[in-house]
């Protein structure tokens, strides 16, 4: 059979991840170490998993409502209040999904028709311009660069924009930059879209992980609420990644038709998910936890962040998520060639900028989310791998 | 102040073995005000040493530690201490705790080579020890965590190599 004429060519079109090429590489070699994954090193809070265990006991495998439990949506709702300070009606402006990567395949399918421009800030996280392409719409990079902290700058943004641009997504804050983007940035992005009928899809799945100030979220501003899908999830602040849960909440009318997708794809999120999320948003050893997880990272960053300079890849300070992205233009390699070279001769893996755009390009990611000793072991590796670079 | 001092021995106590430089970049200090509070700690004794987490199974498959409860005639004035100190003067006593339990008072960690090592220690030093009324021997037999460090391997990294 030739399978060449059967596949839909929106789809053949789209290349498959640049980490997954890199995991085949580092899949077939022993005794790795990896700086490489996307999520944390902590299991997920025993209370969270204490839930799941008595709701199996307790026989409660069935199927929810489609948008999901209703008091998890409850939660949802007010956690959302309490952290970014915006209301959202729990019965039809939040839907329960299967991690955060749903909630952003129902956003983009919600908004995009064939044709529409949708402006990815790059380096982000891999799935955004593949899911506008699989909707027909056309993904449109913005380059954020390290010496603007890779955050969205206002001249890039209005430089990208078309009469065909139909949604801007901000990833922030960012995987793999770890860039955030505070108040006034924020404003200044507003202020832009304001005069719009731009839409904005925020993912920030990656909110409670960020240091010194606190996250804020575009829906905040005014004018912003109405236009904004916000996605969150549990996966990156209560450690639940194999979860496989998150959400969105946006005004009904959006909402609505992110439901009735959602609906007909997967029906509902896992109900054992769900119960034990209840707990994740309001129990306080839960939360205990989470904060002791947040402070771990917080001083991890802080020593990848100087062990990297002092080594002499330029590193700038991220703000956020759990990622360091040192600059390796100094050894003359590609960041490709760099991850391969390092791999083969020091067995640590760490994945190449350009997997997350090709402005990624000459940059690693690091992931911190390791035991002080695994990251002191890798980046000693790291440093001794410069050094015979050099000689 | 005292925050950072808590932040310090937090770290130090899983993670000995850091540099100066090290603890102070996850703080955000200098590595010099780091060796200043070590060493405030230290003078103090509020640091009293460092040590490693062993796992004795794979290092010395014959090295034994028991937990010894002993009850003990506490002494006017001095209480259980004077016996307490007497029997951390041994080398293969690991720790000495007054223990608040009600049927026993000290609990001593004892290692030795062997089984007859402790087994001797106990007879010959402290079972006829003045003030020690009984003594009840107890054997490890299976470390799983000690000091917040796990010996099993379930907790290996399960997670996958590379991911987004």
């Amino acid at each position: 059979m030739n399978y060449e004429n059967i596949l839909s060519e929106r789809v053949k079109n789209v290349e498959f991840s640049g980490i997954r090429k890199f995991f085949d590489i580092a899949a077939t070699m022993d005794n790795i170490i990896s700086l490489s994954v996307g999520e944390p090193d902590f299991k997920t809070p025993w209370a969270i998993r204490r839930k799941a265990i008595l709701s199996l006991e307790k026989g409660r495998t069935n199927y929810s409502s489609n948008a999901g439990i209703a008091e998890l949506r409850e939660k949802i709702c007010e956690y959302t209040r309490d952290t970014i300070g915006v209301n959202y009606c729990p019965k039809n402006e939040a839907v329960v999904t299967v991690g955060g990567s749903e909630a952003i395949d129902l956003a983009i399918r919600v908004l995009v028709n064939p044709g529409d421009e949708v402006l990815v800030p790059e380096p982000s996280f891999v799935c955004y311009s593949p899911i506008v392409s699989f909707a027909g719409g056309v993904p449109v990079p913005i380059v954020t660069k390290q010496e603007n902290s890779f955050k969205l700058m206002p001249e890039a943004l209005k430089a990208a924009i078309t009469p065909k641009t139909k949604v801007l997504i901000l990833p922030f804050p960012n995987n793999p930059t770890g860039a955030v983007m505070r108040y006034d940035e924020l404003e200044k992005i507003a202020e832009i879209i304001r005069n719009t009928d731009i839409m904005l899809l925020s993912d920030e799945i990656y909110a409670e992980l960020t240091y010194g100030d606190k996250h804020v979220s575009i829906a905040s501003f005014e004018g912003m609420r109405e236009r904004t899908i916000v996605i969150n999830g549990f996966s990156k602040t209560f450690a639940m990644t194999g979860w496989r849960l998150g959400w969105a909440v946006a005004p009904e009318p959006i909402l609505t038709q992110m439901l009735k997708i959602h609906q007909y794809a997967v029906m509902c999120s896992p109900t054992i998910s769900q119960y034990a999320a209840i707990t994740a948003l309001s129990d306080p050893e839960a939360r205990r936890d989470v904060d002791y997880m947040v402070g771990e990272y917080d001083m991890r960053r802080r020593l990848c962040v100087k062990t990297f300079n002092d080594m002499g890849l330029a590193c700038f300070n991220p703000e956020g998520a759990f990622y360091v992205f040192p600059c390796v233009k100094s050894t003359g390699l590609s960041s490709a060639e760099f991850c391969e070279k390092l791999i083969r001769s020091k067995r640590v893996a760490v994945v190449p900028g350009e997997a997350f755009g090709k402005s990624g390009e000459g940059f690693i990611r690091v992931c911190y989310a390791y035991s002080l000793r695994h990251l002191t072991d890798a980046m000693g590796r790291i440093e001794e791998f410069l050094k015979e670079q050099n000689s | 102040m005292d925050d950072l001092r808590n932040k310090i021995i937090n770290i130090l106590r899983t993670s000995a073995r850091l540099t100066d430089g090290q603890i102070a970049a996850m703080l955000d200090i200098t590595p010099e005000q780091v060796k200043e509070e070590i060493n405030d700690l230290e003078d103090k004794g509020i640091i009293i040493g460092y040590s490693a987490i062993i796992n004795e199974e794979k290092h010395d498959r014959s090295a034994v530690t028991a937990v010894i409860e002993l009850k003990v005639s506490p002494q006017i004035k001095n209480g259980y201490g004077a016996v307490a100190s007497k029997i951390a003067q041994h080398r293969q006593v690991e720790s000495v705790q007054l223990m608040s339990s009600g049927s026993y008072d000290l609990a001593v960690t004892v290692r030795g080579e062997d089984l007859r090592e402790v087994a001797l220690f106990v007879s010959e030093n402290l079972a006829p020890m003045d003030g020690v009324l009984s003594t009840a021997t107890h054997f490890i037999l299976q470390r799983y965590k000690e000091k917040g460090a796990v010996f099993f391997s379930d907790n290996d990294d399960e997670r996958s190599l590379v991911s987004p």
